[in-house]
C-alpha cells in the first residue's frame, strides 16, 4: 500500500479525524496498483478469452478445439477435461459448472482459449467450434412463476393476523416491478495466477472474499486450501459484485496456470463483465395493504419474487434480507411476507450494496406513498405515523434499539432542510408553471447490521510490530474504495498509541489471516476493526509492562500515546520500548479475533435477533420534471445519517454521498435490459448509463446525527457502506410528487401515480400523460 | 516506424500490431496509471493529456487513450499521470483531488486527474476550474461532490514548466506511412491515396471507429488518418456561410465560432463529453450516418451542406474535384451515405443568415454524455407570428436522421400557434418510423417527438 506523503494533510491522524483515503496519494499519482496493473511482473504471461454460448438455454452437442489450437500463438484451450478437481464454482450449492454441458445463460463461457496475447486468444476463441441443441429458456420472473421455476423459496416472515385486512378502512392491492442494477465497478473482474516456487498456486485477485476465492480454486484444482494463496491488493470498486463473482475468473486463471505452468491472466472486458456477471436482482412485488383512516398501516400481505438467474449464488440470503427489511422504518403490526428466488436463464444475480434490502424498502415506501395519496394525507405524515417507537420489536422479534433516533432524525431534518417552507414554495411554483413541475419528498431508512448468516460475523487480524517501532497491519477485510483500510489504520493508531504513518497497511492475503468472511454487509470495520483492537491491546499491554520496567514505575501508571510511553514524569520513544521488548524476549506480534455477540436467527420459525444493531437515516429530495419529455433534474438533497461516532468523517461522508448517488442511478436512469434472446441488451457503458455529473443534486447537504455513540461497536461508530443507498428512494418519491402535480387540481384528491422502477424519463413521461388524462381518484 | 514524445521523452515505435491502442501501449510499458474502464470512451479512466491546438501557442487536452490507435500518437506530445508529480511533489490537481476526498477506490482517479490537470492549465481560464471539464470521466464511488470541490479549489494557471511548455505551438503532425496506416498531408494526397487503395478506411478523431475496434474486434486492412491535413481543420466565417473543416475537433469549433448563437453552445455541451469533443469531428459524426448522431439534427435544421472531395477521373487521381451536397441528401440508409468510393467530406457549410428561432433538444436517460433516444432541432423565422423558413429535423426516429419536409411545408406562412403545432404533430405521428430498443420504445419516440414540437412552440410562442 502506498503511504500518504507529508503533503496530504492529516495523514497521521487517529480515529475521529477527517483524513483522506489511506491510498489517496497512490490514487492520484497512479502508483496505487490494481490486479491487472501487475502484468509486467509476470514474464511469459498467458492471456485468456472465453468461448461464449450462443443460446440462453441449450445442450452442448459438440465442442471442437482443433482449429483454435492451430491458430498462431494459441497455447491451450481449457475444457472440462482439464479440471483435476471439481469443475464448479458455485459458492453455496455446487451449481455453477465452469465448463457446462447444459448452457444456462446467453454468452455463458463454455471453454477458454489461452494464448500469448489477448488478440490471439480472441482469434482462437472465434475458431472453437461449438454446436448446441437449443432448449426453451425462461427469461422473465412472470415466466418463472408460471412454470414454478424456483431456486429457493417459499421463505417467509409473519406476525399478527393479516386477516384484519378485510376490516381496514382503506384496502388496496398492487404490484411493482423493480429493475436490476449493474455494479459497474470501474475495475472489471480480474485475476492473475501462477505456480509458486514451492508448487502451490498463488493468485492476485480482485475479490471481496479472498478466503472463498481460495476455497473455490482449491476445489477446482483438487488440492488442500493450504496450497492456494490469494492476495487482493485493492479493488477498483466492487459493491458486492466481487463477493462471490470474482471466484470463477480466479479459478480459470488458476486452472490455466496449473495446465500450462505459466502465469495466466483473466480480465473481463467491460462488455464481457456486463454480459457474464450477476447484478442486483430484479424483483416483482405483489401486495395487499390495509390502512386506518389516520394513515396507520394495519396489515400487509406481501409476495416477493427475485430474478435469481441461472444459479443460486447468494440469492437466498438476499431474499432473507428483503424479508427482514420489508418493514423499513415502520412498525408492521400484521404482516405476511413470502419470498421466492426465481430460476431464469440469465446471469446469476448476486450481492449488491443493500443485499435485497433496497428492493423491499422500495416496496414498503411505494405502499405508504400510495396509501397516503388514497387517504388524502401527506406521505411524510403517514411515514412518520408508522415509525417504530422505543420498545417496539420487528416482525421477526428483534427489539428495535434506539428507535427514537428515527423521530429525532425526522424532526431535525425537516427543520434543517426547511421542508415545510419549500413545500409551500413548490406548491406555489407548480400553480403557475404549466409544463414543468417540482416535487418534494422525504423518506427514512433503517438498516440492520450483521451478516444474517450468523457464522460469518467474525473478524481476524495479525499485527506485527518491528524492533524499530514500525508496524505491519494485516486483517481479513479487503479495500474496495470504501475506506476500510483508512478506518482500520486510524483504529490501530489509536489503540497502539502511535501515529498512523508508523502503520503500514498490508494487502489482504489468505496466508496472513485465514478463513475470513467476505468484506460485505457494511460490517467490515465492525468485525475487522474489533479484531485489530484485540491484537493491538495485547501488544500494548506487553509494551506497557516493558515500559514500566524501563521507567521504573507501576504498569498502571504507563500510558502509550503519540509514539511515546510515559508515566507522566518521564517518557520513552515507542521505538525504544519495542527494541527493549525484543531484547527481553517479549513477542511483538499478535493475532486478534472478534465475534459479534448475541446474534442469532432461526429461519424455521422466523424469529431471532439477526442484527447487531440498526442504523438510521433520512433524506429530503427535490426534483423538477419536464412534462414535455419526462426528463427530470435533482435540485436538492438533504441527508441526515446516523453513523454513531464517526471514525473517519471524510470516509463516512463519501460513503453517504456515493451510496446515495448509486441509489439514484438504480432508481432513475440505470435500466438493465435483456433482449428476447436472453442477451444482456445493455452490456456496454454506452448503453447502460451510470450517474454522471448531471445527476448530482445542485445542492447536496449531508450531516451526521449528533450524540449518537453506539455502544459495543468500534470506537462508538456505526456501519455506513450500504444504508445511504436506500435514501435515494426520496428521489423516486419526489418524482412521484412532481408527476402528481401535473394532474388537474380541480376538486378531489390528487390521483394515485404509479410507475415501475427505474423511473426513466420514458416512464415518467407516460406517468405524466396518464395523470393529465385521468380524472382525480377518490378513495 | 514513428515517434512521439511521452512524458517529455522521445520514443520510437517500430511497429504497432493491429488494434493496439495508445492505452495498451502505455500499460505494456508499465505506465499503468491510465486504466481501461470501458474501452469505448465513456468512462475516461484512460485519459491522458495531449498538447494540442492551432496557432503559435497550445494547450493540454485530455483525451481517451483507449480511442487512439497507437499510430495516431505519431508526432504528438503526450503526458500520463505518472509525469505530473515532479520530484515527489504532487501537482496541484493531484493534491486537490487527494485532499478533497476525491478518490475512493482510486481506479478512475488518474483519468480525473488528467482531465483536471488539463483544465487547470487551460490558457485564458478565469476563475476556478470548471467541474464540467471533467464530465467525460465517470466515478462509481464518490457521487462527484468531492471531485467538484477539488476542481473549484484550484487557483489560477500555475507558472511552471508545464505552463511554459504551452507557449510553444503544438507539435506538427506530419505525414506518415506505415503498414496498414497512412496519414497524408493534403486533401489531394488523401484522394490519391484512396484511389490507390480502394479498401482503405478513413479515420478522423477515431471516437467511433476505435469503439468498433475495441468492442466488436473489427480490423481494417488500411486506415487513412485525416489528422495531418491542415485544410480539414479550417474554420471560416463569411457573410454567406460558416464553413467548418470536417476534421476540426469539436472542442475547436466552440472556441473558433465566436458569435455562434446560443444553441451551438447548448448543442456542444450535450455532444459527447469533453474528452470526446477534444478528438471527435463533425465530419466523422456525419459520415457514420448514425440515426442517433448528435451532429445531424441541428445541422439539418440549419440547412447545412457538405463539401465533398473526390477524384475527377479514376485514371488520374492527382486531380481532385469538389462537389456540394445538401446534408439532407447525405444519408441514404442506416449508417450509409451518398459518398462515392474515394470521396471524403472536407467541410460543412452552414448558410447565413441563421434562423431567428432555433432550438436543439436531446432526450436521453442521462442529460450529459448519453446517446439520444430522440434528438430534435427546430428552426424558423416567425416575423409577426407567421412561420417562415421552418426546418425540423429529428434523430432516433428512423433509420437515418430525417428532415420533416412535409411538416415544414405545412407550417409555411401559418400562424405559430397550438393548432399549427397539432397539424405538425399529426404529420409526425404518420411519418416517423422509429424502432424500440434499449434507449426507448417506438411509442415513446413518436410521442416525445410530438411533444418536443409543442415544447418548441411553448418556448418560442409569440
Amino acid at each position: 500500500m502506498t503511504t500518504p506523503g507529508p503533503d496530504i494533510p492529516g495523514s497521521g491522524s487517529r480515529a475521529g479525524s477527517a483524513v483522506p483515503h489511506e491510498s489517496a496519494r497512490g490514487h492520484v499519482t497512479g502508483e496505487a496498483l490494481f490486479t491487472d496493473d501487475l502484468l509486467g511482473r509476470f514474464p511469459g504471461l498467458v492471456h485468456a478469452w472465453p468461448v461464449l454460448a450462443a443460446h440462453a438455454h441449450a445442450r452442448l452437442t459438440r465442442l471442437d478445439t482443433t482449429a483454435a489450437l492451430a491458430q498462431p500463438y494459441v497455447v491451450a484451450v481449457l475444457t472440462g477435461s482439464d479440471v483435476p478437481g471439481e469443475g464448479d464454482a458455485g459458492p453455496a450449492r455446487h451449481d455453477e459448472p465452469l465448463f457446462p454441458i447444459e448452457v444456462m445463460f446467453h454468452r455463458q463461457p463454455v471453454a477458454w482459449v489461452l494464448a500469448e496475447s489477448l488478440e490471439a486468444a480472441r482469434l482462437g476463441a472465434a475458431r472453437v467450434v461449438v454446436e448446441y441443441e437449443p432448449l426453451p429458456a425462461i427469461l422473465t420472473i412472470e415466466q418463472a412463476i408460471e412454470q414454478r421455476s424456483y431456486l429457493a423459496g417459499p421463505i417467509g416472515l409473519t406476525r399478527g393476523d393479516v386477516g384484519v385486512l378485510g376490516a381496514s378502512s382503506l384496502r388496496f392491492d398492487g404490484q411493482l416491478s423493480i429493475g436490476g442494477q449493474e455494479h459497474f465497478y470501474l475495475e472489471t473482474q480480474s485475476a492473475v495466477a501462477w505456480m509458486d516456487e514451492t508448487g502451490g498456486v498463488s493468485l492476485h485477485s480482485s475479490t471481496q472474499h479472498p478466503s472463498q476465492t481460495q476455497e473455490i480454486v482449491a476445489r477446482v484444482l483438487g488440492v488442500a486450501r493450504h496450497q492456494v494463496t490469494v492476495e487482493c491488493l485493492r479493488m477498483g470498486g466492487a459493491f458486492g459484485g466481487k463477493e462471490t463473482q470474482a471466484n470463477t475468473w480466479a479459478a480459470i486463471a488458476a486452472l490455466g496456470a496449473w495446465k500450462t505452468r505459466r502465469p495466466v491472466r483473466v480480465r473481463l472486458t467491460r462488455q464481457l463483465d456486463m454480459a457474464l456477471t450477476g447484478k442486483r436482482h430484479p424483483y416483482l412485488a405483489r401486495y395487499e395493504a390495509g390502512f386506518s383512516l389516520d394513515g396507520r398501516l394495519d396489515a400487509l400481505r406481501l409476495s416477493l419474487w427475485s430474478d435469481g438467474g441461472w444459479s443460486l449464488d447468494l440469492s437466498e440470503p438476499i431474499m432473507w434480507r428483503s424479508l427482514f427489511h420489508c418493514d423499513n422504518a415502520y412498525h408492521l403490526r400484521a404482516v405476511d411476507a413470502v419470498g421466492h428466488v426465481c430460476l431464469t436463464h440469465k446471469t446469476s444475480q448476486t450481492a449488491f450494496r443493500g443485499f435485497g434490502g433496497p428492493q423491499a424498502m422500495l416496496v414498503i415506501e411505494e405502499i405508504l406513498s400510495q396509501g397516503a395519496r388514497r387517504l388524502g394525507l401527506r406521505p411524510e405524515d403517514v411515514r412518520e405515523r408508522n415509525f417504530y417507537r422505543e420498545g417496539d420489536t420487528t416482525h421477526y422479534g428483534q427489539p428495535v434499539g434506539d428507535a427514537d433516533r428515527l423521530g429525532t432524525i425526522w424532526t431535525t431534518l425537516k427543520q434543517t432542510s426547511a421542508f415545510e417552507r419549500r413545500r409551500a414554495d413548490i406548491d406555489a411554483f407548480n400553480a403557475r408553471s404549466l409544463h414543468v413541475k417540482r416535487g418534494l419528498a422525504m423518506t427514512p431508512a433503517k438498516f440492520g447490521i450483521a451478516f444474517t448468516a450468523t457464522f460469518y460475523n467474525q473478524g481476524g487480524a495479525l499485527v506485527l510490530v518491528y524492533r524499530d517501532g514500525s508496524v505491519q497491519l494485516n486483517h481479513g477485510g479487503t479495500e474496495m474504495g470504501q475506506g476500510l483500510f483508512t478506518k482500520i489504520r486510524q483504529v490501530a493508531a489509536g489503540s497502539l498509541g502511535v501515529a498512523a504513518d508508523r502503520i503500514r497497511m498490508m494487502p489482504t492475503r489468505t496466508d496472513k489471516v485465514p478463513n475470513t468472511s467476505a468484506t460485505a454487509a457494511s460490517a467490515s470495520t465492525d468485525l475487522n476493526g474489533a479484531a485489530v483492537i484485540d491484537a493491538c491491546r495485547q501488544i500494548s499491554a506487553r509494551l506497557t509492562t516493558v515500559a514500566a520496567g524501563l521507567l521504573g514505575c507501576d504498569a498502571s501508571a504507563v500510558r502509550i500515546a503519540d509514539d511515546t510511553a510515559s508515566d507522566g514524569r518521564r517518557s520513552l520513544p515507542f521505538s525504544e520500548v519495542c527494541e527493549a521488548a525484543y531484547r527481553q524476549r517479549v513477542p511483538l506480534f499478535a493475532h486478534g479475533f472478534y465475534r459479534t455477540p448475541d446474534i442469532h436467527f432461526d429461519p424455521a420459525v422466523g424469529r431471532g435477533r439477526p442484527f447487531h444493531y440498526f442504523t438510521y437515516g433520512a433524506a429530503v429530495s427535490e426534483v423538477e420534471v419536464d412534462g414535455f419529455t419526462g426528463a427530470y433534474h435533482l435540485r436538492q438533497t438533504d441527508i441526515l445519517q446516523d453513523v454513531g461516532d464517526s471514525i473517519s468523517p471524510v470516509i463516512d461522508r463519501g460513503q453517504i454521498e456515493g451510496g446515495f448517488i448509486q441509489g439514484v442511478g438504480w432508481l432513475t436512469l440505470e435500466e438493465l435490459l435483456w433482449d428476447t434472446q436472453g442477451r444482456v441488451a445493455t452490456d456496454t457503458a454506452s448503453t447502460y448509463k451510470l450517474p454522471s455529473w448531471s445527476e448530482v443534486p445542485d445542492v447536496f447537504e449531508v450531516n451526521f446525527l449528533q450524540r449518537a455513540t453506539q455502544p459495543g461497536v468500534v470506537f462508538g461508530s456505526k456501519a455506513i457502506g450500504e444504508p445511504p443507498l436506500m435514501l435515494a428512494i426520496s428521489v423516486r418519491e419526489a418524482i412521484r410528487d412532481a408527476v402528481t402535480a401535473f394532474a388537474d387540481a380541480g376538486g378531489g384528491h390528487a390521483p394515485v401515480v404509479t410507475f415501475d422502477s427505474p423511473a426513466t424519463p420514458e416512464r415518467v413521461f407516460s406517468a405524466v400523460r396518464r395523470v393529465r388524462l385521468e380524472r382525480p381518484a377518490f378513495r | 516506424m514513428f515517434q512521439f514524445v511521452l512524458n517529455g521523452q522521445a520514443l520510437r515505435v517500430e511497429r504497432a500490431a493491429a488494434g493496439t491502442t495508445l492505452l495498451d501501449f502505455l500499460r505494456e510499458r508499465g505506465l499503468t496509471g491510465a486504466k481501461e474502464g470501458c474501452a469505448e470512451g465513456e468512462c475516461g479512466a484512460c485519459a491522458v493529456a495531449m498538447r494540442a491546438g492551432e496557432g503559435p501557442v497550445s494547450q493540454y487536452r485530455a483525451v481517451n487513450s483507449c480511442l487512439m490507435l497507437l499510430p495516431m500518437a505519431a508526432d504528438r506530445e503526450l503526458y500520463t499521470v505518472e509525469a505530473l508529480a515532479v520530484g515527489g511533489q504532487l501537482a496541484a490537481a493531484q493534491q486537490a483531488m487527494a485532499a478533497a476526498g476525491g478518490s475512493q477506490c482510486g481506479y478512475c482517479t488518474p483519468g480525473f486527474v488528467m482531465s483536471l490537470f488539463a483544465e487547470h492549465y487551460r490558457p485564458g481560464r478565469r476563475g476556478p476550474c470548471d467541474p464540467l471539464a471533467l464530465a467525460g470521466n465517470l466515478c462509481r464511488c464518490t457521487g462527484y461532490r468531492p471531485i467538484a470541490d477539488a476542481a473549484r479549489s484550484l487557483g489560477p494557471v500555475p507558472r511552471d514548466a508545464f505552463s511554459a511548455r504551452l507557449l510553444h505551438a503544438a507539435p506538427k503532425v506530419r505525414e506518415l506511412s506505415i503498414e496498414g496506416f497512412s496519414r497524408p498531408r493534403s486533401i489531394d494526397a488523401c484522394v490519391a491515396l484512396l484511389a490507390r487503395h480502394p479498401h482503405a478506411t478513413l479515420i478522423a478523431g477515431g471516437t467511433d471507429l476505435c469503439v468498433e475496434s475495441n468492442l466488436r474486434h473489427r480490423r481494417w486492412p488500411h486506415l487513412v488518418s485525416l489528422e495531418a491535413i491542415d485544410q480539414l481543420r479550417e474554420f471560416a466565417d463569411t457573410p454567406e456561410f460558416v464553413r467548418i473543416g470536417a476534421a476540426l475537433p469539436l472542442a475547436d469549433l466552440g472556441a473558433r465560432w465566436h458569435d455562434a448563437p446560443e444553441v451551438i453552445g447548448e448543442w456542444l455541451t450535450l455532444f459527447g463529453s469533453p474528452l470526446i469533443r477534444n478528438r471527435a469531428t463533425l465530419g466523422g459524426n456525419l459520415v457514420t450516418a448514425s440515426p442517433v448522431g448528435d451532429a445531424a439534427p441541428l445541422l439539418l435544421a440549419l440547412d447545412a451542406s457538405v463539401e465533398i472531395a473526390g477524384a475527377s477521373n479514376p485514371g488520374d487521381p492527382s486531380r481532385t474535384t469538389r462537389r456540394m451536397l445538401p446534408l439532407s441528401s447525405l444519408f441514404t440508409g442506416y449508417r450509409r451515405t451518398a459518398l462515392l468510393p474515394g470521396e471524403l467530406v472536407v467541410a460543412v457549410r452552414v448558410p447565413r443568415p441563421l434562423p431567428r428561432l432555433v432550438r436543439f433538444y436531446k432526450v436521453a436517460k442521462r442529460r450529459l454524455d448519453d446517446i439520444s433516444t430522440v434528438a430534435a432541432a427546430m428552426a424558423m423565422d416567425a416575423p409577426g407570428g407567421r412561420v417562415q423558413r421552418a426546418r425540423f429535423a429529428f434523430g432516433g426516429v428512423a433509420a437515418t436522421p430525417v428532415r420533416l419536409r412535409e411538416a415544414e411545408s405545412v407550417l409555411d406562412g401559418q400562424p405559430w400557434n397550438m393548432s399549427t403545432v397539432e397539424r405538425v404533430q399529426a404529420i409526425l405521428e404518420r411519418t416517423l418510423t422509429p424502432l424500440s430498443d434499449h434507449r426507448g420504445s417506438k411509442e415513446y419516440r413518436v410521442e416525445v417527438s410530438k411533444s418536443l414540437v409543442e415544447k418548441f412552440w411553448w418556448e418560442s410562442r409569440p
